[in-house]
């Protein structure tokens, strides 16, 4: 039957033609609607004898199975052209700026604390801090530093009015008195105490005010007291952190003598770069030395069984090599395009 | 410091460079500051004689200049300096010569006249700035020498930064001594020969406190020439030292402190009455300085006077009325030891400092005094001639400085070290110093000499071991010791922890002074008894904050005026109040505060969010988030910086915390803000308490939700009306949370709607129809009852 073969090519094309689901279920019905040509067709069937019916049957189904699958096929490509269009309408300039509430950031000289603590912690240090305002006691004559010493001409101290007892701390070392104390207090019934490993970040304050003095500034005290603690551990804790701190091995580290009332031997340490704008510069970043034995005694310890070392760094000079900052003043402005640039 | 180079090498001389001399120098604990050469490079200069000076044929301002550079036969030398004349010595920079500059001098024709060579100036050779004529050299130059060597230019200036302890290196001797002990060379000390008195003229010498001055030698000269010019090779000597001349006599005294370390003073005798006496002042006692400062001195300030008066404060500075002129003709030479303790900080007590003092109240050598009067005595005879008289000493051997042996074990310094330094080298180290060793059994006992003040106990003896050897020569292992973990609270958190929570909101963290414009205390803090400081660097920062908001605030002005219209800070920071129960230093309470601050739009300026400023609730959203776990309660309150319908205080487990508010309008207006900024403060010792989790079990029924819109007085506050319905809320009600705030249309002016979710649950079964609407009747009939509410229509 050539009908049906026509048939099968008629609905393809009307299928083909359909332009969107509506038609399509209109031209479906016109094949296999109850009123459909095919359903017609099949209806003829009861009236032929049974071997044709089988024979015109199997070519009915054949014919139908065709207009069908025509069908499913015009049905998705409708379905997935509709989607394209849908999506098509839905891009967006994913170009346009992300929604967002801000971000903040840390101060650069909080980030360099941080790292600081960070990095002693790893190596068992914990960390303390002290009061600002602070005795004279704890200050200097703690600290080996009795009135009219000479070294007490090294610090300009600021002075509270009315005040003979106390001032702004001029460095972070009157914590270590504190810090030994408390130690003590803790486990002083001991026979053998364990190791104090300390460092104390803070603010300190000084009468002197330029491009490299800040009235306030910032410190970091590291302190550790045991029963054989060398100058050459000293040596090797505080290259080990600037080498870490700075994350590079071409770190030049020395360490020159000098003197501080509260440490005997005394030093200052140096580093230079081995590449970079500064290379080759010896900068002063630290002093340090051995806790000097009256030291000890102030924070009752015996320095015939314990030793121990002392530093003190500069943490605003550190951020300030490590960030290529020039203007010690520009960590205390506030200046918000230049805070922002540390995030 | 600041010394001659040649000056040190000809007492000690090493065979290293300048720059290998500088390097042992700072790693020995004389940290060389500054090294500058004498004169620049040149070559090719030397002494010469202007023969003759005749007018250029064709030039008004030249000269042509017959020349004696000793080269055998004299150079014709075109040359336009004024000062130019027959006569004179001057340097010649010859033909092939090379200048500063890598200037290099050819045979040249000026206006028609060869000229071969150059006249040079001061300036020309890198000597000083002076450029208005020819350097003239003294008459006796010998012609034809190289001026490098003439002028002894092939020295540098080098400048040492002294640490207090190191007294015995503030003289060209004690910096040759260390040179010898660190290097081994020799050490050549100039030969001081007794000076025979000529005249038996003396001044007797009373010392009054002699634990403050326990020997004082002093002698008459007479008959000086004050006007005698100091020679060549002084002035030049003390100059490099950065001393600068002035007279023969002072210029010898100068002279003497430097080389050997004993600050001198010289007094016109004739002005002098009686006997010198080395006193404390009497009351009321006055003194014209050399300063031309008239001083009341202190009762501890130790004075030199005599029958008469008060003469000088001892160590510290002459007086104006009793010291050497260019008219003196007998003087009166003092070289005296004053203890460190009566002379440190007087000086800065009157306000300025002295080359004597410095050296004093660093501790001289007691040992030095005589013979530094011999010395000076000697140069002054040779410089100024004059008579000298015997050299009267008077001394209080008893109150001198002990020099105790100090006990060294070496076991001891080898641990402290961590080195391995063997007693031999040891006892060579200190040897070196000239300090005394003596072998005692197992330890050595060391005696200092009297010019080191610094060696009292072992730990200075063992620092000495280690300055010798070489910091350098010290390994540096890695970190070794007993491993122990560190607390590490979860229930606390450290301030880190809020840093970065308030970073991720949006806050930028800033670091401002503590002391601050006392201003700011009134008007952020109402504290009107501010804490002062007695020396501030600046009127606006005089007195200590007790609250962190003005500098806040400060910023926020700052960004402003750089064009910053949204400023976002926090800061932690101390701050200071006084209080008698402050610990742990008596009489303050310095508790670390965090403050923040918001203005200007809510958000950054974008395309997806509608624009909007700033207000009360963002920022209590800020603090909300800080504290939690922790739910804080806020309250109305009053605060002076605080406007006082838009602030409140933030309470954590019934403890006020802190406070958080929008700014005062009249802070607004007197700091011209423009809008208001949202500012909260809170004490960090609140906000470190955490919580450790506690897990609750889960409800595995279902929730049922009601939403219940009241109405009430806009007088009512939402958290009030929360907690009075929560009061009374069943147990079945989980929470009762406000979703809607709503004024207008539909709701009658002085009222408002609040409209609240409700979640019931229970963990063991469904909740039936009747109970959840049994607890919505509960929750309305107290808000009806407590608030006067009514539900929304």
């Amino acid at each position: 039957m050539e009908n049906l073969e026509q048939m099968v090519a008629q609905a393809q094309a009307d299928f083909a033609a359909a332009a969107d689901a509506a038609a399509l279920e209109q031209a479906k019905a016109r094949y296999l609607g109850k009123s459909g040509s095919i359903t017609a067709q099949l209806k003829t069937l009861g009236r032929l004898d049974a071997d044709a019916r089988r024979e015109a049957g199997a070519r009915i189904n054949q014919a139908k199975g065709l207009i069908e699958q025509a069908l499913d096929a015009r049905r998705s490509a409708i379905r997935e052209a509709l989607l394209a269009a849908q999506l098509a309408a839905e891009a967006l300039d994913v170009t346009l700026p992300g929604r967002g509430v801000g971000l903040g950031g840390l101060h650069p000289v909080s980030r360099t604390l941080e790292r600081i603590e960070n990095l002693f912690r790893s190596i068992g240090f914990e960390v303390a801090d002290g009061p600002e305002i602070e005795t004279d006691f704890h200050n200097f004559t703690a600290l080996n530093t009795p009135e009219n010493h000479p070294a007490r001409s090294m610090h300009d101290t600021f002075y509270l009015e009315g005040e003979s007892e106390v001032l702004l701390r001029t460095h972070t070392s009157p914590v270590q008195i504190r810090s030994m104390l408390e130690h003590v207090e803790r486990f002083g019934h001991l026979a053998q105490m364990p190791e104090l490993r300390v460092i104390i970040p803070g603010r300190v304050y000084r009468v002197d005010s330029d491009a490299t003095h800040s009235p306030m500034f910032h410190q970091v005290e590291g302190l550790w007291v045991g029963a054989d603690i060398s100058f050459a551990d000293l040596k090797g804790v505080v290259t080990d952190f600037l080498r870490c701190f700075f994350e590079t091995d071409d770190l030049q580290v020395r360490f020159r003598p000098s003197f501080f009332p509260f440490t005997e031997p005394s030093a200052e340490i140096d580093v230079a770069f081995m590449g970079g704008e500064l290379e080759g510069q010896w900068l002063e970043i630290a002093g340090c030395g051995m806790v000097h034995p009256n030291v000890l005694r102030h924070g009752g310890i015996d320095p015939e069984r314990y030793t121990g070392f002392a530093f003190g760094m500069g943490p605003d000079r550190l951020t300030m090599l490590r960030y290529g900052v020039n203007d010690l003043r520009l960590f205390f402005e506030g200046d918000l395009r230049f805070l922002g640039q540390f995030r | 410091m600041q010394f001659s180079e040649r000056w040190l090498r000809s007492m000690a001389d090493p065979a290293i460079d300048t720059d290998g001399l500088s390097h042992l120098l700072t790693m020995s604990g004389l940290e060389v500051e500054e090294l500058d050469p004498v004169a620049p490079p040149f070559t090719g200069i030397v002494v010469a004689e202007i023969l003759s000076a005749d007018k250029h044929p064709d030039a008004d301002k030249l000269r042509l200049c017959r020349v004696d550079a000793g080269q055998g036969e004299a150079l014709q030398i075109v040359c336009g300096a004024p000062n130019a004349a027959a006569g004179m010595k001057v340097p010649c920079a010859l033909v092939g010569a090379v200048l500063p500059g890598d200037f290099r001098i050819k045979q040249a024709r000026l206006r028609g006249v060869d000229s071969f060579g150059m006249l040079c100036s001061a300036r020309e050779l890198g000597l000083s700035d002076e450029h208005a004529g020819l350097l003239a050299l003294p008459p006796d130059a010998p012609v034809g020498s190289d001026i490098r060597a003439y002028l002894d230019l092939d020295d540098a200036k080098i400048t040492i930064k002294l640490t207090p302890n190191r007294a015995d290196c503030l003289s060209l001797a004690g910096i040759a001594r260390e040179v010898a002990a660190l290097t081994g060379a020799a050490l050549t000390l100039p030969a001081i020969p007794m000076v025979a008195p000529a005249i038996e003229d003396r001044r007797e010498i009373v010392l009054d406190a002699p634990d403050a001055c326990p020997r004082y030698c002093g002698r008459i000269i007479r008959g000086v020439d004050a006007r005698a010019a100091t020679p060549a090779w002084m002035k030049q000597r003390i100059e490099r030292c950065g001393v600068r001349s002035i007279s023969a006599l002072v210029d010898v005294t100068n002279y003497v402190m430097l080389e050997l370390g004993q600050p001198l003073h010289a007094f016109d005798d004739a002005r002098l009455t009686g006997a010198v006496h080395v006193r404390f002042p009497v009351p009321g006692e006055k003194l014209e300085l050399l300063n031309e400062q008239v001083v009341e001195p202190s009762p501890d300030t130790l004075l030199i006077a005599d029958e008469a008066g008060a003469l000088a404060i001892a160590g510290v500075m002459g007086g104006e009325h009793s010291g050497i002129t260019l008219d003196t003709v007998d003087m009166f030479l003092e070289s005296a030891f004053f203890s460190p303790d009566a002379i440190a900080g007087r000086a800065r007590s009157y306000g300025f400092s002295s080359d004597a003092s410095h050296r004093f109240e660093r501790g001289v050598d007691f040992d030095l005094p005589a013979r530094a009067i011999e010395r000076a005595t000697e140069l002054i005879l040779g410089i100024c001639g004059g008579r000298a008289g015997p050299v009267v000493e008077a001394v209080s051997p008893g109150h001198l400085p002990r020099r105790e042996p100090v006990r060294l074990r070496p076991a001891r310094a080898r641990k402290l070290l961590g080195i391995d330094l063997d007693d031999g080298r040891i006892a060579a180290i200190l040897e070196g110093l000239a300090l005394t060793v003596v072998r005692d059994g197992e330890h050595f006992s060391v005696t200092p000499p009297s010019y080191r003040f610094d060696i009292e106990l072992e730990v200075d003896l063992v620092e000495e071991l280690a300055r010798v050897h070489g910091y350098d020569n010290i390994p540096t292992p890695p970190p070794r010791g007993a491993l122990a973990m560190l607390d590490d609270s979860e229930s606390r958190r450290p301030a880190w922890a809020l840093c970065h929570r308030l970073a991720d909101r949006d806050y930028q963290e800033v670091i401002n002074f503590a002391f601050v414009e006392e201003a700011w205390e009134t008007d952020f803090a109402g504290n009107p008894a501010a804490i002062r400081l007695a020396n501030p660097i600046a009127s606006q920062l005089a007195v200590m904050r007790s609250t962190l908001l003005g500098g806040l605030v400060g910023n926020l002005v700052t960004n402003r005026n750089r064009q910053q219209p949204r400023v976002r800070v926090f800061e932690i920071g101390r701050c200071f109040r006084r209080d008698s129960a402050g610990e742990p230093v008596p009489g303050f309470d310095q508790p670390l505060l965090l403050a923040g601050l918001a203005a200007g739009p809510a958000l950054p300026e974008q395309w997806g969010a509608p624009a909007r400023g700033i207000d009360f609730f963002d920022v209590k959203g800020d603090v909300e988030a800080l504290l939690a776990p922790a739910c804080a309660d806020f309250a109305a309150v009053v605060h002076p910086a605080l406007h006082p319908g838009r602030s409140a205080s933030v309470r954590v487990d019934g403890e006020i915390v802190g406070v958080i508010g929008e700014l005062h309008p009249n802070l607004v207006q007197k700091y011209e803000l423009g809008s208001a900024p949202v500012v909260f403060e809170l004490r960090l010792d609140a906000l470190v308490r955490g919580s450790l989790p506690a897990y609750r079990p889960i409800s595995r029924q279902p929730a049922v939700i009601r939403d219940l819109a009241l109405i009430v007085d806009d007088a009512v506050r939402v958290e009030d009306l929360r907690r009075g319905m929560t009061a009374a809320a069943p147990e079945i009600v989980k929470s009762i949370e406000l979703f809607d705030l709503y004024h207008g249309s539909g709701i009658e002016s002085g009222k408002k709607s609040l409209a609240f979710r409700v979640l019931m649950q229970d963990t063991r079964r469904t909740l039936e129809e009747a109970e959840v609407e049994a607890a919505t009747s509960a929750l309305t009939a107290q808000a009806a009852q407590e608030f006067g509410a009514r539900l929304r229509g």
